[in-house]
């Protein structure tokens, strides 16, 4: 019989929404104002771990943004170029991915109960619900 | 995060999706900062202004929204003087966009006024205590620290939002706990005019974005002040500091001197005007960085009355500040130099294409090399004007 596990882990809200997608994980910080392009959501940053991955669509988890508080901008013209991740996993959100994320719609949560390092691994299909704080994980 | 039935409502989006993305902000970085509840602030001052800095993505994003401010708001400097910018070589291409971005602003009942000084202007004089939303890191630095009012470093799209909704998340500066002084600064000889933005520029990178306190062996004026703020701010990340005896909480009460003391030498005030000293001659010499004062615009006139500048020379200041004083515009502009009215050399692409330049800004000194590619030297406002090649009309 096929078993299907589903883990519901608890977060604090950052930019409320639900959304489901594939995760994409780093331990780099991300600095969107120069590490990403806003044509195509491609990381551009040469010293950057997800160098030439595509974080389009993806649920994004990374410890936290750092940079030009124009970051935020770049996140919504990602979102107005149909680019941007699908939501967003921060172990702590800082302010210029916060508001980025507020006015793209991207939902945005940190401080999960579980360390999503170790819970999560690339690829893994999960649920961000923000509006009701919590990331669920499918496993099959 | 404590919210109002009122505020919930706007969370909820009751009041449309504009409030609703604004207030999301606010609450966002209220739990981020662990604040305990909304505020009412007194006026907002909005960065992300000018076209360079935040390009289509900003632009965009203003124009999407709905609806008017609730409390007086204006703007930071703009990429442009708005009426003059063809003088300033500006592409026309960027005057159009530049526009553009004013004009979404302007849809949401902000005052287009583009300044980093809104403290002087008519509306937004606020005093001892009051709680407001600025962007601009001189004019946070000189709010919190010269007058006391108590702001954080706000974000383009935060102060934005606290204009929206008539608040902002009460965390941080607002906070009498996070206003006290932690390092001392120790300056152990007398300091006038330039040397307080080069005091600035030296001691702004070891205090990082912390409180201090300076104690001085004579009292710098307002104009010195503002110097001295705009340079932590931007060699450091300061957004508050202290004077004993001189800035208003430092005068209403007796801080503890912290333990941590960071001695400061006039050798290493010297060493800031000695930066690049191999330019023997700047293509541009600029003036006005935070704009000027009416008083620092009455010292221009007079240090450049009855002489004719060789040089290109800006001093910026904002226009209100100009419109009301045509009698002193006139007497600079005289000289050749330009009155430039809504922006500045940091946020101007007009800058760039100069190969040296020399300003009396600590915060233009540590902005300009590696925002606009152009060599900086730095002087007293005497020196910048002799920096200018001056002939005698008579």
């Amino acid at each position: 019989m096929r078993q299907v596990l589903s883990m519901k882990i608890k977060c604090r809200t950052i930019s409320r929404g639900v959304a489901e997608g594939e995760v994409l994980l780093t331990n780099d910080a991300i600095s969107f104002l120069g590490n990403v392009d806003p044509e195509t959501g491609e990381i551009v940053e040469a010293q950057h771990e997800l160098y030439g991955q595509s974080i389009a669509g993806k649920v994004l988890v990374f410890p936290h943004g750092k940079g030009s508080t124009v970051g935020s901008y770049v996140i919504y013209q990602l979102f107005k170029n149909g680019v941007a991740p699908a939501a967003m996993i921060n172990l702590e959100s800082e302010p210029i991915v916060a508001v980025g994320a507020i006015i793209s719609e991207v939902p945005l949560v940190d401080r999960l109960e579980k360390d999503p390092y170790e819970v999560l691994k690339n690829g893994d299909r999960v649920i961000v619900n923000s509006t009701e704080a919590f990331v669920e994980l499918k496993k099959e | 995060m404590y919210l109002t039935p009122e505020e919930e409502k706007t969370l909820n989006g009751e009041y449309g999706e504009s409030l609703q993305k604004a207030i999301e902000i606010l609450v966002a970085l209220g739990d981020i900062y662990g604040a305990d509840k909304l505020i009412p602030v007194k006026s907002a001052q909005i960065a992300g202004v000018s076209y360079k800095t935040i390009g289509d993505a900003g632009l965009e994003w203003i124009s999407d929204l709905e609806g008017k401010v609730k409390i007086p708001s204006i703007l930071n400097p703009a990429g442009m003087d708005i009426v003059r910018w063809d003088e300033m070589g500006i592409d026309p291409v960027f005057a159009k966009k530049q526009q553009e971005i004013i004009e979404a602003y302007a849809k949401l009942g902000i005052q287009t006024k583009c300044t980093c000084t809104p403290y002087y202007l008519e509306g937004f004089n606020v005093t001892l205590d009051d709680h407001i939303a600025w962007s601009e890191s001189s004019a946070v630095s000189y709010a919190n620290s010269v007058i006391g009012a108590r702001t954080n470093r706000e974000g383009g799209p935060s102060a934005l939002s606290a204009a929206l909704v008539g608040k902002t998340a009460n965390y941080g500066y607002h906070l009498d706990e996070m206003r006290e002084p932690v390092v001392a600064v120790e300056v152990d000889c007398e300091l006038s005019g330039s040397d307080l933005g080069a005091l600035g520029y030296v001691v702004g990178k070891t205090v990082g974005s912390r409180v201090p306190i300076f104690y001085m062996k004579n009292e710098p004026s307002k104009n010195e002040m503002k110097a001295l703020g705009a340079a932590l701010a931007a060699s450091g990340a300061v957004a508050l500091y202290h004077i004993e005896g001189v800035t208003p909480e430092a005068t209403r009460k007796t801080f503890t001197r912290p333990d941590e003391v960071i001695p400061v030498e006039r050798t290493q005030i010297d060493e800031v005007y000695e930066t690049n000293k191999d330019i023997l001659s700047s293509e541009i010499i600029t003036i006005g960085c935070p704009h000027c004062s009416v008083e620092e615009l009455e010292e221009i006139a007079g240090l450049v009355e009855g002489k004719k500048l060789q040089k290109e020379m800006w001093v910026c200041t904002a226009r209100e500040v100009a419109e009301r004083h045509p009698d002193l515009v006139q007497k600079i502009e005289k000289s050749g130099a330009k009155v430039v009215c809504d922006t500045c050399m940091v946020v101007s692409p007009a800058t760039n294409k100069y190969a040296s330049i020399t300003v009396n800004s600590g915060k233009a000194l540590a902005y300009v090399p590696s925002m606009c590619k152009v060599a900086a030297k730095y002087a007293s406002i005497e020196d910048c004007i002799n920096e200018a090649g001056v002939v005698d009309e008579n």
